[in-house]
């Protein structure tokens, strides 16, 4: 299978397979007039299967968004039809409007407009709990 | 402006002062029986909570203000569909504090980011219960004179038990503490409890389904209620119900200086044979209550 390489944008590389959407919806690539191509269960060495996105345009990326859904990821900036920068993601301190709080005791289920803000509590074990109730996520990275 | 919602929000010379105000209280009600002239307290509780809400209204009286507020939705607007960030924004109109509980988690947080007056959360869900810890802590001062150096017992529902949860946080602070942890498997302390504030701080700490086993040991003995509202299935708070019944007998190997708390109320955890013992502290808690708030009311007003 072909996909024609990108001049200008980025390519996120090493998504663990069938996480591709997730960020697809996450960084809102729906509303992009440019190509993007999403390419799932791509062959990998290290991870047997991963997904990639292809984005043939500059945009602001929400790295924080990323590192949350997988610190795993790579972003490379492709600049002039060449890897400019590899950038590696961390997890983020602190995340906003990116998951909920599942927590059905929790103030977010009934309040109208609050933010949904999670903090990373414990960075060994990925574990982020909800601003307001403290539930940890437990869904993430699994 | 400071708001209390956890009782990690105070430091531990900050609740070092609230016990030393709240024991000058105790011996000298009269010096502040007119702080509060002139100020007002509403206890919004957006769930029944008779205990509490008479604590704080009581505590804002004993310092000559006055409180207003509901006991429970359906009498405020809330029954309308008012969110909490429109309802305190109102409320902060007419009082000069806010005591609240409500049966949603986090909402006091909430409550604290719009308010134009000091929250104290009285309770939201399973989560926190700060002035329920500070009652436990000025009872353990007052009943021991010491928060240091002690072998505390928890028992009873030890996984959705908010008040040991935040129980287990303050003491860690203190010097020689030390846990005895009493429950069924089902209602064990949780994991991020344990190594996120136990371990975390060196605390040692034994578990045990037995509550005889340790009884010696013990300087202080937490009681606690399964309560039926943490559970999603009727039939495991059942079971659960009553796995611990403290009762005269199981009180032989204990020491004469025992301090047995409950934060109320009991429903067969604690029985009324007890009740006598000197070493039976909880309605005695209740009252410190009062005085805690009192100190708290005083603090979180700046009156001097």
């Amino acid at each position: 299978m072909n996909i024609d390489s990108i001049k200008n944008g980025y390519v996120i590389d090493h998504i663990r397979a069938g996480r591709g959407m997730q960020i697809y919806e996450a960084l809102h690539l729906n509303d992009l007039d440019c190509q993007v191509a999403i390419i799932t269960n791509a062959k990998s060495q290290k991870m047997g299967k991963k997904d990639i996105i292809k984005i043939d345009r500059e945009i602001p990326i929400d790295i924080d968004a990323l590192g949350f859904i997988d610190h795993n990821i790579t972003v490379n900036i492709v600049k002039d039809d060449k890897i400019i920068e590899k950038r590696k993601l961390m997890l983020p301190e602190k995340v906003v409007n990116i998951a909920k709080c599942n927590n059905p005791r929790c103030i977010t289920s009934i309040e109208k407009d609050l933010d949904q803000i999670f903090i990373l509590t414990d960075r060994e074990n990925e574990v982020y709990r909800c601003k307001y109730c403290e539930m940890s996520l437990k869904q993430h990275n699994e | 402006m400071k708001h209390l919602i956890d009782i990690k929000d105070l430091s531990i010379e900050e609740i070092d002062n609230l016990i030393k105000v709240a024991k000058d209280i105790i011996a000298n009600p009269e010096k502040y029986s007119h702080k509060c002239d002139g100020k007002k307290l509403a206890t919004l509780f957006f769930e029944p909570s008779t205990r509490t809400r008479l604590s704080f209204e009581s505590a804002m009286l004993s310092l000559g203000g006055n409180v207003l507020g509901f006991s429970e939705a359906s009498s405020s607007s809330v029954s309308k569909g008012e969110s909490v960030s429109d309802t305190i924004r109102v409320v902060g109109c007419y009082c000069d504090i806010i005591a609240m509980r409500h049966p949603k988690e986090g909402a006091p947080f909430v409550a604290s980011i719009k308010s134009t007056v000091p929250i104290i959360n009285a309770g939201d869900g399973g989560h926190n219960h700060p002035t329920q810890t500070l009652t436990d802590l000025l009872t353990i001062e007052c009943e021991k004179n010491r928060l240091d150096n002690l072998t505390i017992g928890l028992c009873g529902d030890l996984k959705f038990g908010r008040t040991v949860h935040s129980l287990i946080t303050a003491m860690c602070r203190y010097k020689n503490i030390k846990f005895v942890l009493i429950s069924p498997d089902e209602l064990k302390l949780p994991e991020y409890v344990k190594k996120g504030v136990l371990e975390k701080n060196n605390i040692e700490y034994c578990e045990t389904k037995d509550i005889e086993e340790y009884m010696g040991d013990l300087d202080i003995l937490y009681m606690t209620r399964v309560q039926k509202e943490r559970f999603f299935n009727e039939a495991d708070y059942i079971r659960l119900k009553d796995y611990y019944i403290l009762n005269k007998n199981k009180l032989k190997k204990a020491k004469k200086d025992l301090c047995i708390l409950h934060p109320l109320p009991r429903v067969n955890e604690i029985s009324t044979d007890v009740d006598d013992d000197p070493r039976a502290c909880y309605f005695r808690q209740a009252n410190y209550g009062r005085y805690i708030r009192m100190a708290l009311i005083l603090k979180m007003l700046e009156v001097k």
